[in-house]
């Protein structure tokens, strides 16, 4: 019984996430690499009227039409504006496969449980940290980890 | 023997069988002394023991046999058909339409034994009412329940365990019934059983037990068991050897010193011979035994399925649906060229072979298209021909004549949408028939026929497939459901004098509607016109009612008839692509503003004597930009049934197939917005539903 223990606390602590690391706005966020299917870089975005604000429309991805939504919209920041540099991920949950607008895309960190700390659901606080689920340290910086399931799932 | 592989065509071929079973039985209700009805009928359920057998599946096969001893009894003239025959008949079916659709999900059949319906079937046969089942004879092989008999009564044999007994009795042996007692304290009583069917093997035949000897080693029974045992040896030996094996308290019966009248017409005495065979073994009957005989019978069964239907092919469905992508696919690419060939033009000679080319490469894929679709299409009847045995039913529920009138049962629909449909259309059905039908009095206060009708007619319009769903009955009561709505707060009494009966009538369609003041079984949950309403629309299409109170209503439902690839024609507005479905458009005008004219502070077009509403699409759609100022308006003239609208477009690019693709979950549409759709140059364009603007 007591070496199952032990390997139980063994593989806890070797227990790590990948996580792409996103500029949007002055933040970095973090996003599960699980979720992610592809990158592509910002193409001719289809405007889909009376759709709700936050989705930007829809784009082709390879024969397919895919609706593209816009975090920072979703956030409630400032609107995007599209640089060289602008990233379109998408993103495969089980229900469904979408794509996100973000500035930048940085790179790909490995976090350990340890340099994750949960973040406290304040019910007062604004409507942005409730897609943030946790925030993560690398490299001397700060990282908020999104709730991409929620992010795209709630309205 | 490993049937599993033959699983898939038993389930397709069961419910074709079935399905004839309900057209026929339908039939034979009004014409009860049709004779190919009733060789029809025989046949299905020949056919449908033979399969039942070779599969394993006992309950149906055991079914069968007795719909089919019940039916060669009718054909040989020995019995008539009445109603409440008729009745049983359904029940058979029902029962075995369970099996089928328990096979279907599970590999198994269920353990539903349908005793009574068996006995009511054995009843008809030996010609004595329903209710006098005490006396029925059993042909099953292995009764369903486990029987409490007291040892003292004699439990029910069937005819072949009572020809054993008889044939023992005559050879001087002894035929005994024992009752025999488990311990109550007894924790393995199925070992016990076993030990004492083993020990008792030697000694004598064990005929019958009462429950089964399968029943008795699941352990399904309480703690007695009867066994009728045919044996040399004295009731003193038997029962000693019987109590002798541990926790064993008790066995205790008698001896059957009568011989059991002899009856059956000889047919069924082979069967039952082949029954003897394997009871005798005191195991349960014998698979080996059952396919040889099944499928002996097998053989004059397909032989005698000669029924003339068109040639069909049963296709996987994945198939088609990869054939289908394949060909969206080409007709992407063909648009791709499509493009690339309109840009280079400087070389005209070359442009003008490059265009033949695609012209054929057009036709071709046109006919790809076609032919897939076809395939892909099946008759509504599929779906329909269950309905006239529901009025029917419904009609002996609802204690109302009524009858059903179907029409255009061949017209086609997609695969998809067949499935889909069904349900919709039964809540229509259910609806006319239980909230719109009259009583009788009442229908003959207003000089209409006793009997209700109600209609269900297909037919295809332009694009679309129309199935209309009308009754003759009472017709919707605008007053009676305004004032519901107002007593349920759906809506306020100041609202309620500004909406228009149309409108009125709409909130039939939401959630948890109902004007009925008792919930039955058929209805007044208000759930049916809700559920209908939203799974027709997922399907692309709408349901609209007309009524008229005091004579009756009219459901109309209209269906997109091919779903993903259509013809278009592709308009400008602003800076924005968007296509219209062709199929609704009549015609396309240039009108010149000054013919404007307005109705209700609505712009309306007078066209060759029609008043025709105009839509400004730019606004509707929120096009950024404004529009230039010109003298004329492009008009795009839809329609949809007979009702028209003008859409205002900026200009028009052209006519073009397109490949319907669905936007995906999450991003919220507008109805108008139907799809979207991939161009030659990679980008998308919306689809706009003309249906809805209309």
């Amino acid at each position: 019984m007591d070496e199952v223990k032990l390997l139980e606390n063994n593989s806890d602590s070797q227990e790590t996430v990948q996580y792409i690391v996103v500029k949007i706005g002055n933040e970095q966020y973090g996003i599960n690499i699980k979720y992610i299917d592809n990158i592509v870089r910002n193409q001719r975005i289809t405007r889909v009227p009376k759709s709700q604000k936050y989705f930007k429309g829809v784009i082709n991805l390879r024969g397919e039409v895919m609706p593209v939504m816009s975090i920072r919209l979703k956030l409630d920041l400032d609107d995007d504006e599209y640089t060289d540099k602008t990233r379109i991920i998408i993103i495969k949950i089980e229900s469904a496969t979408i794509g996100v607008i973000v500035d930048q895309v940085k790179e790909v960190v490995t976090l350990t449980e340890a340099d994750i700390e949960k973040v406290q659901h304040n019910p007062t606080s604004e409507n942005t940290t409730g897609f943030i689920s946790a925030i993560g340290k690398s490299k001397g910086e700060l990282i908020s980890l999104l709730d991409i399931v929620s992010l795209i799932e709630e309205g | 023997m490993d049937v599993s592989q033959y699983l898939e065509i038993f389930i397709d071929e069961s419910n074709e069988h079935l399905q004839s079973l309900n057209d026929q039985i339908m039939i034979l209700e009004k014409e009860p002394e049709n004779e190919d009805t009733i060789n029809e009928i025989f046949r299905a359920a020949h056919s449908l023991k033979g399969m039942a057998g070779t599969m394993g599946y006992k309950r149906m096969q055991t079914l069968t046999h007795d719909m089919e001893n019940v039916f060669s009894e009718v054909r040989n003239g020995n019995m008539k058909v009445n109603s409440d025959l008729v009745d049983v008949l359904f029940q058979c079916l029902d029962a075995l339409e369970k099996y089928v659709s328990n096979i279907q999900q599970t590999q198994d059949e269920g353990t539903e034994d349908n005793e009574p319906i068996i006995k009511a079937l054995n009843a008809f046969i030996s010609g004595e009412k329903k209710q006098e089942a005490a006396k029925a004879e059993e042909k099953k092989e292995e009764p369903a329940q486990a029987a409490s008999d007291s040892a003292a009564s004699t439990i029910e044999l069937a005819d072949f365990e009572k020809n054993a007994v008889n044939e023992a009795i005559k050879k001087n042996m002894h035929a005994y019934q024992i009752k025999v007692s488990v311990d109550e304290n007894c924790i393995l009583k199925a070992a016990r059983a076993f030990l004492v069917f083993k020990n008792l093997e030697g000694h004598g035949d064990i005929v019958k037990s009462v429950p089964s000897v399968q029943d008795i080693e699941d352990e399904k029974f309480d703690f007695d068991f009867t066994i009728v045992i045919v044996t040399n040896e004295s009731y003193a030996d038997i029962s000693g050897i019987i109590k002798n094996v541990s926790e064993i308290k008790d066995a205790d019966g008698k001896e059957f010193t009568e011989l059991f009248p002899e009856e059956q017409p000889a047919k069924e005495e082979e069967v039952k011979e082949e029954k003897k065979a394997e009871e005798h073994a005191a195991k349960p009957a014998a698979q080996a035994q059952v396919p040889a005989t099944a499928s002996s019978k097998k053989a004059p069964a397909a032989g005698s399925k000669g029924k003339a239907v068109g040639r069909t092919v049963r296709v996987d469905i994945e198939k088609l649906d990869a054939l289908m992508n394949l060909v969206s696919e080409l007709i992407i690419a063909k648009n791709g060229l499509v493009s690339v060939s309109s840009e280079e033009n400087t070389d005209g000679s070359i442009g003008q072979k490059f265009n033949e080319q695609i012209e054929y490469l057009e036709t071709v894929t046109t006919n790809l298209h076609e032919s897939v679709m076809k395939v892909r299409m099946m008759p509504i009847e599929s779906v329909v021909s269950k309905f006239p045995r529901m009025i029917r039913d419904l009609s002996k529920k609802l204690d109302k004549k009524m009858e059903l009138y179907m029409s255009g049962e061949d017209t086609e629909l997609d695969r998809t949408v067949i499935d889909e449909i069904g349900d919709p259309l039964m809540h229509l059905l259910r609806n006319s028939a239980d909230h719109g039908l009259e009583s009788a009095e009442i229908r003959k206060e207003r000089g209409k026929d006793e009997v209700g009708s109600i209609f269900l007619d297909a037919y295809q319009d332009g694009n679309n497939v129309v199935i209309e769903v009308r009754d003759d009955g009472n017709g919707i009561d605008v007053a009676k459901v305004r004032d519901k709505a107002i007593s349920k707060g759906t809506i306020t009494a100041e609202q309620a004098e500004v909406m228009s009966d149309k409108e009125i009538i709409d909130l039939l369609f939401r959630p948890s509607f109902s004007t009925s003041e008792k919930v039955t079984e058929v209805s007044g949950r208000g759930v049916g016109l809700d559920v209908v309403k939203s799974k027709i629309e997922a399907l692309g299409g709408d349901v609209e009612v007309k009524t008229s109170y005091g004579e009756g209503s009219t459901f109309t439902i209209r269906l997109p008839l091919t779903l993903a690839i259509i013809q278009a024609l592709m308009v400008k507005l602003g800076d924005e692509k968007y296509a219209i479905s062709l199929a609704s458009i009549q015609t396309i005008e240039d009108i010149p503003v000054t013919d404007i004219k307005y109705v209700h502070a609505k712009e309306v077009i007078n066209l060759r004597g029609n008043v025709i509403p105009l839509v400004r699409l730019r606004n509707l759609l929120d096009v950024p930009g404004q529009p230039e100022e010109s003298e004329s308006i492009t008009v795009v003239i839809v329609s949809k049934g007979d009702k028209m609208a003008g859409l205002v477009v900026d200009s028009l690019i052209g006519q073009m197939e397109i490949v319907i693709k669905s936007l995906g979950k999450y991003i919220s549409i507008n109805k108008m917005i139907s799809g979207a759709t991939i161009l030659g140059d990679g980008s998308v364009a919306l689809i706009i539903d003309a249906n809805t603007l209309v």
